[in-house]
């Protein structure tokens, strides 16, 4: 597939609710290029509510594929739906969902089809040039990189929750169902079991306490979990801690768990990119060292210069005044 | 009885790479490389495959002189034969470019019932080598993969997803990608690393694998790295200045009320 018969955007995923969020990077990138925006839905019966839903918001078009076969998703099945649509319809950009699902369906369509794909997109846009210009972390999420598709239809997925979704509005849509012969899936299902949850994980926590080399000794950590006590918060440390000293079990960073609480509080950590990696996605961080030339205070939304062997116990006091705790 | 060609790839060494300040560009030049992790799950198990069921179990990579280190290392792990796909015309390939090199030299392989390789590397994060390779092979693939075994001529596997678990079985040959909890790699014994020196590590060019220059590198290629840069944090970088900590704690809980994150 070549030239330029390529035209409007075009969204997938296969979980209802990242499908309206791609709608909302897709309009962007649509508006920009002036072209129209389509959704496709897939399944064994697609119902009226999810189309109108599309249009909604954002579709213009939405393209049903319907079959019996197409009742769970099987990457083989919906890859054999997916390449009909854009056969039909060939667009300039193929947005998929990121979830584990989309990002094993994405790059089998993409090699199909013979174009690129990227992984993960944190931002998308069209450069002067028409291209799709993706960023994403690379390097285990130590760096982002700028990347860009020679090839059309150009490929991204986008992972959730990197795009809101877009308030919904009274639009006008076009609904077109196209016939699809679907091959019998060579992968069957024997068994499906919800994730036994391994108690509660760090990932989880809103509000984490997190200590590195500035902590002198494993007792010390007492005054990271009487802070963490009066904030109802976890406590975690750096890999050094917990890979060479062993003081606790698991770390946060590149290599080890990626968190995203509401608030981070790092103490006497210096911020090496591979523990930075890990902490990204909190929303406020909080940085106490006594080295006012650390790097964490450049990833640090407050930063108090100080010895925390100090600082920690008074912050302590003073969050249970306030919270009266 | 088995046969098992398993996918690797040697990347640097993560926990090795610093920022340039100035430029805000990560230093990867001249760091060590090592097996990307989840890759070495899959030549583990590979070989415990093998050692259930018989067979061999073939190793495959992507790379330049460098990469004889990591074939060596899966070689000592148990793997049986190596095969190093090199050549000049190969740099600059994204995955399109990548999958297509590697499936060539599986056809060319011929013989085998699976092909194993990790979810994603983990410098690229890309997660797409796997499915392309099922595609252009035209084979069943089974991602995500926590736990794997043969069942009467068919491979059944634990995938890991989301919100659930699924158990899935498929006819062979396939593709399988498998995730970081599927095992925990050996440590070879000084014997098998001294056996593995001794094993010759065939070597294919792009000519010896029939494709065309425009097939590989970055003639083949579709995505382009524009800039790699250590990720912008927006920040408020807010330096709290007190006479005392009791203080600078006072005017930390107010921005953090503030803030709206304390409960």
């Amino acid at each position: 597939m070549n030239g330029s018969s390529f035209r409007g955007v075009m969204v997938y995923s296969e979980n209802p609710s990242l499908l309206l969020e791609l709608l909302a990077a897709g309009r962007g990138l649509a508006d920009k290029l002036g072209a129209p925006l389509s959704a496709v839905l897939i399944g064994g019966e697609v119902g009226g509510e999810r189309r109108e839903e599309a249009i909604r918001h954002g579709a213009d078009r939405v393209y049903v594929l319907e079959n019996p076969r197409l009742a769970d998703f099987n990457v083989e099945t919906y890859k054999a739906a997916l390449l009909r649509v854009v056969e039909a319809e060939p667009p300039e950009v193929l947005l998929i969902g990121g979830t584990k699902r989309g990002k094993e369906l994405a790059p089998r369509v993409a090699a199909a089809l013979e174009t690129g794909c990227m992984t993960d997109c944190i931002s998308l846009e069209v450069d002067e040039e028409g291209r799709l210009v993706g960023r994403r972390l690379t390097y285990g999420g130590s760096t982002v990189a700028e990347e860009v598709c020679l090839r059309k239809p150009q490929m991204a997925t986008i992972p959730p929750r990197v795009y809101e979704r877009p308030e919904p509005a009274e639009r006008r849509g076009e609904v077109v169902a196209l016939e699809v012969e679907v091959p019998e899936p060579r992968v069957r299902v024997v068994e499906r079991k919800e994730k036994r949850r391994a108690g509660f994980r760090i990932e989880d926590a809103p509000v984490i306490v997190a200590g590195g080399r500035g902590i002198k000794k494993r007792e010390d950590l007492k005054l990271l979990e009487e802070l963490a006590e009066v904030l109802g918060a976890r406590v975690g440390c750096t890999r050094p801690l917990a890979a060479d000293y062993h003081w606790l079990e698991e770390w946060i960073g590149l290599s080890g768990h990626k968190v995203k609480p509401d608030l981070y509080i790092a103490c006497g950590i210096s911020g090496t990119i591979q523990h930075v990696a890990g902490i990204r996605d909190a929303k406020v961080i909080v940085a106490i060292n006594s080295d006012e030339e650390a790097p964490i205070f450049n990833i640090a939304d407050y930063g108090i210069v100080g010895d925390l062997y100090k600082v920690v116990p008074a912050l302590t006091k003073a969050l249970k005044e306030k919270l009266g705790k | 009885m088995v046969n098992v060609i398993v996918l690797i790839k040697d990347i640097v060494d993560l926990t090795e790479i610093k920022v340039d300040p100035r430029t805000q560009r990560p230093i990867l030049a001249g760091l060590p490389r090592k097996i990307s992790d989840v890759d070495k799950r899959a030549v583990e198990a590979a070989v415990q495959l093998k050692e259930k069921h018989g067979g061999k179990v073939a190793v495959l990579s992507l790379g330049d002189d460098k990469t004889r280190t990591a074939l060596r290392e899966a070689l000592a792990m148990g793997c049986d034969e190596a095969y190093l796909l090199k050549d000049p015309a190969f740099e600059g390939s994204d995955t399109l470019a990548t999958s297509r090199i590697l499936a060539a030299a599986i056809r060319k392989i011929g013989e085998y019932d699976l092909i194993l390789c990790g979810e994603m590397t983990l410098d690229s994060l890309s997660a797409q080598v796997g499915p392309r390779v099922a595609e252009l092979l035209g084979l069943p693939q089974l991602t995500y993969v926590r736990s794997l075994d043969l069942k009467e001529g068919r491979v059944v596997a634990e995938r890991d997803l989301e919100e659930e678990d699924e158990v899935v079985e498929a006819p062979m040959p396939a593709v399988v990608t498998v995730v970081r909890e599927i095992n925990e790699p050996r440590i070879p014994s000084l014997m098998s690393i001294m056996r593995a020196s001794r094993k010759k590590i065939e070597e294919w060019d792009r000519e010896a694998l029939g494709l065309s220059e425009g097939e590989v590198g970055s003639a083949g290629s579709a995505v382009e790295i524009l800039e790699v840069r250590a990720p912008k944090m927006e920040r408020k970088k807010m330096i709290i200045e007190a006479e005392t900590p009791e203080e600078a704690a006072e005017r930390l809980v107010e921005k953090l009320m503030e803030e709206g994150v304390l409960r």
